[in-house]
């Protein structure tokens, strides 16, 4: 069970929190103009890393607020939690 | 056509012996009782803008800015609980039967400033914890710390009571407002009589 910190409610268990995938995945600005191969893409490839990853969750049991977090995959532990539609911060 | 009368029935009408019978066992350590029919309106409006201030200067409260919190007044029949659920997200909780008017009020105070009041009283029921040991029945059940340092009166949280979405309130005297979802009303009752047996006075 991880504790996430939820930007606004502060930490709370894992169980309250929505998982919502890689983050910084950004609609295609022209999505008709993609081939099959280059929707496919955008649609079902994410990164694997073993380490830091930038993923979104969403508080859903409190206050349903979407946030990004930095978790690294091999140690669960959370390196930074930033506001959706900011950038990733660098990770040292 | 035969005439229809239609009876409003809470979700734990059926429970009320039940838990009448928590504080007979239990001594008196743990009081349960359901609260049917408040009224729940749902806020949404910028915080910073004035649709904010028109709206807790109609309410006679003013909007808890942060989580965790929840504002109340004036004591007595009519008072108004007003719950922090999101950051530009707000509960209002009233005495029954004052939903239509609340809501009317609120909106033409908001006037034409960007904001939402919705009913939302049907959508939860609300029980009422008291007694030494209601403090402890609910922390066997929540992950979040309920000492009354840190949720006493004022306190509030949207979390998890026994894997259940509940909203709690913090009252006077050690006292807490559990509001749950309808479907999940007979559930948590049946937790909550089941977690009170700890409590059960031995002879
Ligand atoms: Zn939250």
């Amino acid at each position: 069970m991880m504790l996430i910190p939820c930007p606004w409610c502060g930490p709370r268990e894992e169980a309250e929190f929505h998982y919502g995938g890689q983050a910084h995945v950004s609609y295609p600005a022209d999505p008709a103009a993609l081939s099959d191969a280059d929707w496919a893409r955008y649609l079902f490839f994410r990164d694997n890393p073993k380490g830091p990853f930038a993923e979104r969750w969403n508080h859903s049991a409190s206050c349903r607020r979407w946030f990004n977090v930095i978790r690294d995959t091999v140690t669960n532990e959370i390196l930074a939690v930033y506001p959706a539609g900011q950038p990733k911060p660098v990770i040292a | 056509m035969a005439e229809q009368t239609l009876l409003r029935q809470s979700p734990l009408a059926f429970a009320a012996d039940r838990l009448a019978e928590v504080t007979r066992a239990t001594g008196g350590a743990v009081y349960i009782a359901e609260l049917p029919f408040l009224t729940q309106l749902n806020l949404r409006l910028d915080p910073k803008g004035p649709a904010a201030e028109a709206g807790a200067l109609e309410l006679g409260v003013p909007l808890p800015t942060g989580p965790g919190a929840a504002t109340s007044g004036p004591a007595g029949s009519d008072e108004l609980t007003v719950v922090w659920l999101g950051p530009d997200e707000w509960l209002v909780i009233g005495p029954p039967g004052t939903e239509s008017d609340l809501a009317a009020r609120l909106r033409s105070a908001i006037g034409d400033e960007h904001a939402a009041v919705v009913d939302v009283s049907a959508q939860r029921t609300t029980l009422e914890l008291s007694g030494p040991r209601a403090r402890d029945l609910l922390a066997s059940g929540c992950a979040l710390d309920l000492h009354p340092r840190v949720f006493g009166e004022g306190a509030s949280a949207q979390t998890l009571l026994a894997r259940a979405q509940v909203i709690l309130v913090g009252r006077r005297d050690g006292a807490f407002r559990v509001l749950v979802r309808a479907s999940f009303a007979a559930y948590l009752v049946d937790w909550l009589i089941d977690a009170s047996v700890e409590y059960r006075v031995t002879r």
